[in-house]
């Protein structure tokens, strides 16, 4: 028998992913929904801003644990709770992270944004490819595959690690409702307008004399931050990492299975979508019998993500059209 | 030629003028591929290498590109179609041939006469599954209008349900397909008499690649010769117009998913029979030099797509010379980022307008 204390537990951790996999949603809907950008490299930022973050508060090596990595920020002990009262470094870090993600989505959109839209696909594909490659094999980095363990927790120490999840659960909501309302926000913006055109019709964005490239890059790089941004919530949560973490399967399309189910177009269809598809992910390992069998389960999800395409092709919310 | 990046062509033909800029821009371009043919004969073992991984490649991007290019789909479950392929043949071998018919290979080869045996029958049964798959998944959505990206994810979920299913049922463990283990072909080449290389071949990947020829002229042959592969491609290029003249576009695509899925089969199964061992991982791995093949050739050209995978082959491990094997598919992605800034409709591609 299950017993209660370890449902609890499990629905806590849920809601932490789930949170976490629903900022990236948003992002990847100001990309596909909004901007018409097809990005299926969501892995490259998601594990950049997971990185960004983890490099930044990891403390120097140390050699007793065999740590092979050169350099870690060790911000979480010199803007942490020890220092300074209270855990500063963690708004600072997640910042960081966006910022990086936007940076990096800045310069390569700048090349590869004007493709036509199966070939930037492809290129955001290599992208994801090529940065989880790079923390594979330079070990000097981020110890290649044995990954980052040990990453310092924020407001660590106020509960049992055993209920850790409950402690950070109210950080995620508090950064998926800001992370939300900007972006709705936005997408009600007179830019987001522009964008919203630009998926219909660039041609005649242009014409009436935005610059659609500038646009189209713009919204590259701010979905792209809010995708470290989760990639940074999730390394801390799952408290350590490794790159085998963003291989394209779970990095990339679980999410993009998350936006069609949710609905794409629209923010609060994207966190839905999260919430809905990970319960069944995540709630998948608990079928009885031969149901229960791994393979058996990737198999089912896999038949979900096509009768949904089927059934619902709009998501469970879909999009409403402002008339014209 | 035009190369894209605007900004940077700007802030160069502010300085040197438009004159100068493409004299700059055709001496970089001649200097690239000097230095790219200097480093195909400099390392002649890891070109002969790439040259012939690109054929093995070449073996399921022609298929890929086929239905990237008629049905607009990105078929995320390719790979899973070409490890479905090599099962069933793995089946074949495990129970409707005599294990003593294995002993005997065919010629330098490591494979015995029974992989003539099982080739079709695993051809044949993807074929037929992926006729399936299109009545019950895509074709409804095909009427819809569905965007090619949701397409592609209801491949992804075809992809994910099928290999859940090939592992349910054969496990997954490494299979060992059948074979005699045969001497590679070494030849020592003397490069102008300044460095002796040795370059060994293994002898299955020689009719690995005498496979993907062939079967890539048959396929441009079977567009270009045949009233059905006209009306394929006529389909392929204007669905209302081609309705209009009186082609069963149904048909057509019924007859794209046949081939297509023929190919990935035969692309598994051979691909297997080169490594001697299947996993059940093994097609979807092959998945991004494979889309990297197609986009680099141009989406929906047989031989565009043959072009490509020995492009990503041979770039592939010519850049083992100095970087990381490891680093590959990066490598990919930068060559292929480079040709399409040259090129933005690949290899033989035509800008759809």
């Amino acid at each position: 028998m299950v017993e209660f204390e370890g449902i609890i537990l499990h629905i806590g951790s849920f809601l932490v992913i789930a949170g976490i996999y629903a900022i990236i949603n948003v992002g990847l809907n100001v990309h596909y929904g909004h901007t018409g950008l097809f990005n299926i490299g969501i892995a490259a930022f998601f594990a950049l801003g997971a990185y960004t973050a983890s490099i930044l508060v990891m403390p120097p090596p140390n050699p007793d644990l065999y740590q092979r990595y050169e350099w870690g920020g060790n911000l979480a002990f010199t803007l942490g709770s020890e220092r300074i009262g209270f855990d500063l470094w963690f708004p600072l870090v997640l910042i960081a992270a966006a910022a990086v993600c936007a940076a990096v989505a800045y310069l390569v959109g700048s090349v590869t944004i004007r493709l036509r839209g199966d070939y930037l696909a492809i290129t955001t594909l290599g992208l994801g490819e090529t940065v989880r490659l790079v923390f594979t094999n330079e070990g000097w980095l981020a110890d290649g595959t044995r990954g980052l363990n040990g990453i310092p927790r924020v407001m660590d120490g106020l509960v049992d690690p055993h209920w850790y999840d409950f402690v950070f659960l109210p950080l995620v909501l508090i950064v998926l409702v800001i992370v939300y309302f900007v972006s709705q926000r936005l997408a009600a913006s007179p830019w987001g307008r522009v964008i919203l055109a630009i998926r219909e019709n660039e041609d005649t964005v242009e014409m009436v004399g935005k610059n659609a490239f500038q646009f189209k890059l713009q919204a590259f790089a701010y979905g792209a931050a809010l995708m470290g941004i989760g990639g940074a919530l999730y390394a801390f949560a799952k408290h350590s990492i490794t790159p085998q973490a963003f291989e394209p399967f779970f990095a990339t399309f679980i999410i993009w299975s998350m936006l069609i189910l949710g609905g794409s177009g629209n923010h609060r269809g994207a966190i839905l979508g999260a919430f809905v598809l990970w319960a069944v992910i995540s709630s998948s390992q608990f079928l009885p019998g031969f149901l229960g069998d791994p393979n058996l389960r990737l198999a089912v999800i896999g038949l979900l993500i096509v009768v949904v395409l089927l059934v619902r092709p709009a998501g469970l919310i879909p999009e409403t059209r402002t008339r014209t | 030629m035009v190369i894209n990046t605007n900004a940077l062509r700007d802030a160069v033909v502010s300085i040197v003028g438009e004159r100068g800029f493409k004299a700059i821009e055709r001496s970089v371009l001649v200097f690239i591929f000097a230095l790219a043919v200097w480093a195909l004969i400099w390392q002649l073992d890891l070109t002969v290498n790439g040259l012939l991984v690109g054929s093995v490649y070449a073996l399921g991007a022609v298929g890929l590109s086929l239905v990237y290019g008629n049905l607009h789909l990105p078929n995320i479950a390719h790979g899973d179609y070409m490890t479905l392929g090599a099962f069933v043949a793995l089946f074949a071998f495990g129970t409707l041939v005599p294990e003593v018919w294995s002993q005997n290979s065919v010629g330098p080869f490591t494979f015995s006469y029974t992989l003539f045996i099982a080739l079709p029958i695993g051809v044949a049964f993807v074929a037929v599954f992926a006729v399936v798959v299109d009545q019950l998944v895509y074709r409804t959505m095909r009427r819809r209008g569905a965007l090619p990206g949701v397409m592609a994810l209801a491949s992804l979920g075809v992809a994910i349900a099928l290999r859940g299913f090939i592992q349910y049922i054969w496990g997954t463990e490494v299979e060992h397909f059948p074979r005699v283990s045969k001497k590679f072909f070494i030849w020592t080449v003397d490069l102008f008499h300044l460095q002796n290389v040795q370059v060994r071949v293994p002898p299955d990947m020689i009719f690995v690649a005498a496979a993907a020829i062939v079967l890539t002229l048959a396929t441009y042959l079977f567009l270009n010769m045949t009233k059905w592969g006209k009306a394929m491609r006529a389909a392929a290029d204007n669905e209302d117009l081609a309705r209009v003249t009186g082609i069963d576009v149904e048909r057509t695509n019924l007859l794209t998913w046949v081939i297509g899925g023929g190919m990935a089969a035969a692309a598994g199964i051979l691909f297997a029979t080169g490594q001697g061992q299947l996993l059940t991982i093994s097609g979807w791995k092959l998945l991004i030099p494979l889309f990297a093949a197609v986009v680099a050739g141009g989406i929906g050209n047989p031989y565009g797509a043959f072009a490509g995978a020995i492009f990503v082959g041979v770039v592939g491990e010519v850049s083992t010379a100095w970087l990381e094997p490891s680093y590959k598919p990066a490598v990919f992605f930068a060559a292929i980022i480079v040709l399409l800034l040259v090129r933005p409709n690949g290899l033989f591609g035509q800008s759809r307008s």
